[in-house]
């Protein structure tokens, strides 16, 4: 099944001939399982893409579905609701809660959403099991490396049964090891199930992607193509 | 690639067989570039005629020949690792000047000529990608020439990406003729041959 349908979506801010066309026409499937990347020049409508993908805004015109859901058909709260459970986000700062542990920051999506507290703490623990940081679980954001910032933050946004990361230029500010780590870990957790849209303008980490879409001046213009097959390639490359 | 720098480098810890050498170089550079076994002897005759090696007798290269670092190759070998090699002139890379005398051919999209690449780069470095990610970073010398190589792939790209808006402002600048080829721009200096230092 897939995780997000995005079907003929428009996104148009303002009107007239003062008219923002943010996203034309944009129609992208991501499955289960599926890491794809979204590269384009800043302006060419990247972070639309994904505040939409992830119902934080609403499309001009066109039907986004998350995991069946179609969001034109949910009301706000619902769709609040669903962006609790099923979406999780990863912003380029990581957006961690500075008075929360790693724990509570991971268990806090959970809870808003009615897990009671007990069983919020243990799935929270569990998922920094995932990312090799369970032993980080009572320490605050600013007592953890950036590495392990990362992985927190990745571990609230595929906590419980979050099947869709939605990541904007994740790396932020880290140096080439760190923000390869990010994608190594966005990428296990697609591994596992989970289907991921990363939008950035760095190839390095767009690399990491199953699938490159490539996004000009709102429209999705092209994308790579599948492997034919993995190593033969690399191979060929250089005998 | 300097494989006889290379070689005098793997002779630096003790004697060793040519086919020895052989296996050395490529487990060393990651198994990425293959070498030939018949250019291991060739080069390592030139290495000896040079007084750079020294063989444990004057019969044919073979697999029972031995070869070691002689003083002079240990200079030579010295000298190598800390001269830096000549970089001043830029390469003639096919992707800058196919993309620089695409925008003078009338009726070619620069735009498209620039998104074939920039996808056909992006699919190479997926595929480095993936065998870093199979690899659990276990094997130094495989993850330092699979980074070298996507490094090397994501200059260009940042490149093309530069081109790419530097041309769409060309375009978006450009008077007269709307069908006309982009003005190449003109660097200040006519002729220039690279960085002299």
């Amino acid at each position: 099944m897939s995780a997000l349908e995005l079907h003929e979506v428009f996104k148009t801010y303002g009107d007239g001939p003062a008219a923002v066309h943010a996203l034309r026409d944009v129609t992208l499937t991501v499955d289960e399982g599926e890491l794809v990347a979204v590269m384009g020049p800043s302006g060419s409508g990247k972070t639309t893409l994904l505040t939409i993908a992830g119902g934080l805004e609403d499309p001009t015109s066109g039907e986004v579905v998350v995991a069946g859901d179609k969001l034109s058909t949910r009301s706000r709260g619902q769709k609040a609701r669903l962006r609790r459970r099923s979406v999780g986000y990863v912003f380029q700062d990581y957006n961690l809660l500075a008075g929360l542990s790693a724990l509570e920051n991971v268990s806090l999506p959970l809870e808003l959403d009615g897990v009671p507290a007990r069983r919020a703490q243990t799935m929270a623990q569990a998922a920094l099991e995932v990312f090799d940081v369970a032993d980080k679980g009572q320490n605050f954001p600013d007592e953890l490396s950036g590495g392990e910032r990362q992985r927190v933050a990745i571990a609230r946004a595929t906590v419980g049964d979050r099947r869709l990361v939605l990541a904007d230029e994740p790396s932020g500010a880290l140096d080439s090891v760190n923000a390869e780590g990010v994608m190594r870990t966005i990428h296990a957790a697609c591994r596992r199930g989970a289907a991921a849209v990363v939008v950035t303008h760095d190839a390095k980490l767009a690399s990491w992607a199953d699938r490159v879409v490539f996004i000009r001046d709102g429209r999705l213009t092209d994308q790579t193509r599948p492997p034919e097959t993995p190593e033969a390639l690399v191979l060929r490359e250089v005998s | 690639m300097s494989v006889r720098h290379a070689l005098l480098a793997l002779l630096s810890d003790g004697p060793k067989y040519g086919l020895q050498l052989r296996n050395e170089f490529e487990g060393r550079t990651g198994d990425v570039w293959p070498l030939n076994v018949g250019q291991v002897y060739t080069t390592l005759q030139r290495l000896e005629r040079d007084g750079l090696v020294a063989s444990s007798d004057g019969s044919e290269p073979g697999p029972q020949k031995d070869y070691r670092l002689t003083e002079r190759g240990e200079h030579e070998l010295a000298a190598w690792l800390t001269t830096p090699p000549d970089m001043s002139a830029p390469p003639r890379d096919e992707v800058v000047m196919k993309v620089m005398v695409a925008a003078g051919v009338r009726g070619v999209d620069v735009a498209e000529v620039i998104q074939v690449h920039r996808r056909y780069m992006v699919e190479l470095m997926q595929e480095w990608t993936r065998l870093k990610a199979h690899d659990d970073g276990g094997d130094l010398n495989f993850a330092l020439v699979v980074d070298a190589e996507l490094f090397r792939l994501d200059a260009l790209m940042r490149w093309l990406d530069a081109a790419d808006g530097r041309f769409a402002r060309a375009l978006h600048e450009r008077e007269g003729d709307p069908t006309g080829p982009v003005p190449v721009p003109t660097l200040p200096m006519p002729r220039r041959q690279g960085v002299r230092r």
